[in-house]
């Protein structure tokens, strides 16, 4: 794959973000309202300064009017779009593209969630009229398949992988205790960590991030308007995003270890950005832990730690705040909870805001 | 002469003790929660179906059961569809009476005398009022029958029959009633016993031999009074009578007649004569002898290795949330979509038939079927590998508890079939504290769930049995 990317051919100017959790006095468009207004006023532009809006959205809403009748916005392209949890990123990509391709000059990437009016626990889906032959098994039940996997395969006890699954959970939710805008803002005690209720495999409910609602929102320009906007625009070096052929579920050699969309993915964007040793050159990192495991196993595709080291990397703080290499230092899914078409806008959110303070 | 060709059982995995339900001694058999009448017949129609002789095409398909899981829409169809009978077979439901099974047998020795080659299947999931007789008394399970005339050799010929119809009530159930009622004892042994000797003594007429020349004799009914007073003006001795299967698997409604013949055929040699007599609304009675053939024609299942293999301690209100008679908690998930039709008629071959492909070009073999390969990419160029027989071993595999079922948690594990092939897909009679990586399964046709009145069949995987 050879995308030639957009490197520092647009900027991200302001950024909103609602707190995440259980809102049960605002709706999908209360928080999208909140969101947007909040990126108005962080980029210091009005509504009619904005050309287009791409709303990431799974299941809170279809078509742009989700966006354009909360907002009134006046007759403007809004496009509703959908990727699974890689929503709330593919808004921004595809809004980052728009801008590039010269045909906007400013627009606008929204995410939104609204999870917890179902009542139901964990995510539901709303498949397609089917043939009633799906497994049927769940996200964390799918995802709880990389840890014994991962242990079996470098020869670490389960006694160990269970204090490195909790060393994660221990980790995101230390570090959203300092967050105003997660979901869940104390730290979590290893022992409760592991005693947890089993949900799927060897995962506990602390494996698993929350179900929460929330949204975020981005404001991103042409690079060479972005100080019109902001003194520390926030220049973006790469996007990459690949769809697999989902074939570890029919195929004997895939061996639950590794993400091979996020291996291509990671490479891709690494080619854009001119990064050659992604343990040493990136700095920090926000990464997609719905699961505990899924965090370990990212550690080792982004290129952050060698095959089978990510383990030991976790275990020796590497990724803590105060680490070489810290990883979610805004608390993560585990804290934030996990509003799907949000996420991925809240995770630019946090690069945003200390990128952006770092430039203060 | 027409006969039984081949045969199967299936006696499900899971038993309920009788003290559990303060009843008695022995145990019944239960099927589990993901498995009906139409399901159990699959079962047993695979081990029929397996290994059939030269010359043997089923053409004819006939489901009998008093618990079919659809009242309207055709229960043989899904037992043709999931052991990949051709479409043009006749099928038929017969039912009504627990008599149904053997007299579905009867039936289609009748049709193989005229040409056809039959499967019937008779299966019965038997739910009794709590604490009543027919709960603990009763039990689940499945018998079919390949019958053939001219051109197949059978294992056993049909050589003589008599049969009595009566207008009695004695067992009932109308649309509506969750359970069964039955007559007193008393006087349906008045009614049925002089029935029973007259039809089995004509039985034999038409066979030509006498009581003592019968090396088992099967009696089966809805009321075991009946036969107390039958042995001895029939002339027949009590060591004559076969196992009726009461403490193992308790009586399987229209299919128990089939499962003890079966058991016969287990242990038979060839010249023996075997009668089954079976009383419910009337008598059908049936005289076979034992072939050459017998040996051959053995299934891969024994009756006896169904009924050793199992699990014997489920419990008494477990039991009762499987056959819907105890409401219980749903879990906090949305409830099963009803699948869909036109999704499930283009997926037949998968859905029911377990059918697979494999590439033409690189040999790899797709589970579902795919149009392009997932190995070569290779478009529309594959061939159809049948999967139902597969042995396959976990390759990982997790529990789901969050999932919904009825029995959870959900064991989904990552299967792979020795002759090539992955899928992720859900293992049943299995004990979750039991579960192992390279564990060796087999599959089995379940009824995943029900929706909308809808019954979502699919397979799943199972530890050998």
């Amino acid at each position: 794959m050879a995308s030639k990317g957009i490197c520092d051919r647009v900027a991200i100017v302001g950024m909103g973000c609602t707190k995440f959790g259980e809102h049960w006095n605002r709706s999908a468009s209360d928080l999208l309202v909140d969101a947007v207004q909040e990126a108005y006023g962080s980029a210091g532009i009005e509504p009619d300064n904005v050309d287009a809006y791409w709303l990431g959205t799974t299941g809170s809403g279809i078509s742009g009017l989700t966006l354009s009748e909360p907002l009134k916005i006046q007759y403007k392209p809004v496009t509703r779009l959908e990727n699974m949890c890689a929503t709330g990123s593919e808004a921004i990509r595809n809004a980052a593209y728009a801008v590039a391709s010269g045909a906007y000059d400013l627009v606008m990437a929204v995410g939104v969630e609204k999870l917890k009016d179902s009542g139901f626990s964990g995510l539901t889906g709303s498949a397609p009229p089917g043939d009633g032959t799906e497994s049927g098994m769940t996200a964390p039940a799918n995802f709880s398949l990389l840890a014994p996997a991962y242990a079996e395969k470098y020869g670490v006890d389960l006694e160990t992988m269970r204090d490195v699954l909790t060393k994660i959970a221990y980790k995101n939710h230390y570090n959203g205790a300092r967050n105003e805008k997660a979901q869940f803002q104390r730290e979590v005690p290893v022992e409760k960590i592991n005693a947890s209720p089993k949900v799927a495999g060897m995962l506990g409910i602390m494996d698993c991030s929350g179900v929460s609602d929330g949204s975020a929102a981005a404001v991103i320009c042409r690079a060479e308007d972005a100080h019109k906007y902001n003194d520390n625009p926030i220049f973006i070096k790469a996007l990459s995003f690949v769809a697999g052929p989902s074939e570890g579920a029919k195929r004997q050699d895939y061996d639950f270890t590794t993400f091979p969309e996020v291996v291509e993915s990671a490479r891709d964007a690494y080619v854009q950005a001119g990064i050659e040793d992604p343990r040493e050159q990136i700095s920090m990192a926000e990464v997609h832990d719905c699961f505990t495991p899924t965090e370990l196993v990212l550690m080792e595709d982004l290129g952050f730690s060698p095959r089978g080291q990510a383990w030991k990397d976790t275990m020796d703080g590497r990724f803590d705040l105060d680490g070489d290499q810290p990883v979610n230092p805004d608390g993560g899914l585990k804290s934030f909870g996990h509003p799907i078409g949000a996420s991925g806008l809240r995770m630019m959110h946090e690069m945003w805001l200390q990128l952006w303070r770092r430039g203060r | 002469m027409s006969g039984i060709v081949r045969y199967g059982s299936y006696v499900p995995f899971n038993r309920i003790q009788r003290s559990a339900i303060g009843a008695g001694r022995g145990e019944r058999a239960a099927a589990s929660y993901d498995e009906d009448s139409a399901s159990m017949a699959v079962e047993a129609s695979r081990e029929a179906l397996r290994e059939l002789p030269e010359g043997a095409a089923v053409d004819t398909v006939a489901f009998a059961s008093t618990s079919a899981p659809y009242s309207e829409k055709l229960n043989a169809a899904t037992l043709q569809a999931a052991t990949n009978l051709p479409k043009s077979v006749t099928a038929l439901d017969l039912g009504g009476s627990t008599r149904s099974g053997l007299s579905a047998l009867l039936a289609g020795i009748d049709m193989a005398s005229a040409g056809r080659t039959v499967l019937v299947a008779a299966s019965d999931v038997v739910v009794g009022a709590p604490s009543g007789p027919r709960e603990s008394g009763g039990g689940d399970a499945a018998a079919a029958f390949v019958l053939g005339g001219n051109g197949t050799e059978p294992i056993a010929r049909l050589v003589g029959r008599a049969s009595c119809t009566e207008e009695v009530l004695d067992v009932w159930k109308s649309p509506g009633m969750p359970f069964a009622k039955q007559w007193e004892e008393r006087f349906g042994a008045d009614v049925y016993t002089p029935l029973l000797v007259e039809t089995f003594g004509r039985a034999l007429a038409d066979a030509g031999v006498s009581a003592s020349d019968l090396s088992k004799v099967v009696l089966d009914g809805t009321n075991a009074r009946v036969f107390r007073g039958f042995l001895r003006p029939a002339g027949i001795a009590p060591e004559q009578i076969l196992d009726g299967l009461a403490g193992t698997v308790g009586r399987a409604g229209s299919a128990h007649a089939g499962l003890v013949l079966a058991s016969a055929l287990d242990g038979a040699s060839a010249g023996d004569r075997i009668a089954v007599a079976v009383v419910a609304d009337g008598v059908d009675v049936a005289v076979f002898e034992v072939t050459d053939a017998i040996d051959a024609g053995r299934p891969k299942h024994s009756v006896a290795s169904w009924v050793e293999s199992k699990r014997n301690d489920l419990a008494y209100t477990t039991y009762l949330k499987w056959r819907e008679v105890l409401p219980f908690e749903p879990p906090r998930r949305p409830d099963p979509d009803r699948p869909a039709a036109p999704p499930m008629q283009r997926a037949e071959r998968w859905k029911f038939g377990f059918l697979g492909s494999r590439c033409n070009r690189c040999g790899n073999t797709n589970l579902p079927p795919q149009r392009v390969c997932v190995v070569c990419q290779a478009v529309d160029d594959s061939t159809v590998e049948p999967y139902a027989d597969g042995e396959c071993r976990i390759s990982t595999y997790t529990l789901d508890r969050l999932a919904y079922s009825l029995q959870p948690p959900v064991i989904g594990a990552v299967v792979d079939f020795d002759k090539g092939g992955r899928m992720l897909c859900q293992l049943t009679d299995v004990d979750p504290d039991n579960v192992g990586i390279g564990d060796e399964l087999e599959m089995t046709f379940r009824r995943l769930y029900t929706a909308g009145g809808v019954h979502n069949y699919f397979w799943k995987a199972r530890p050998k049995r």
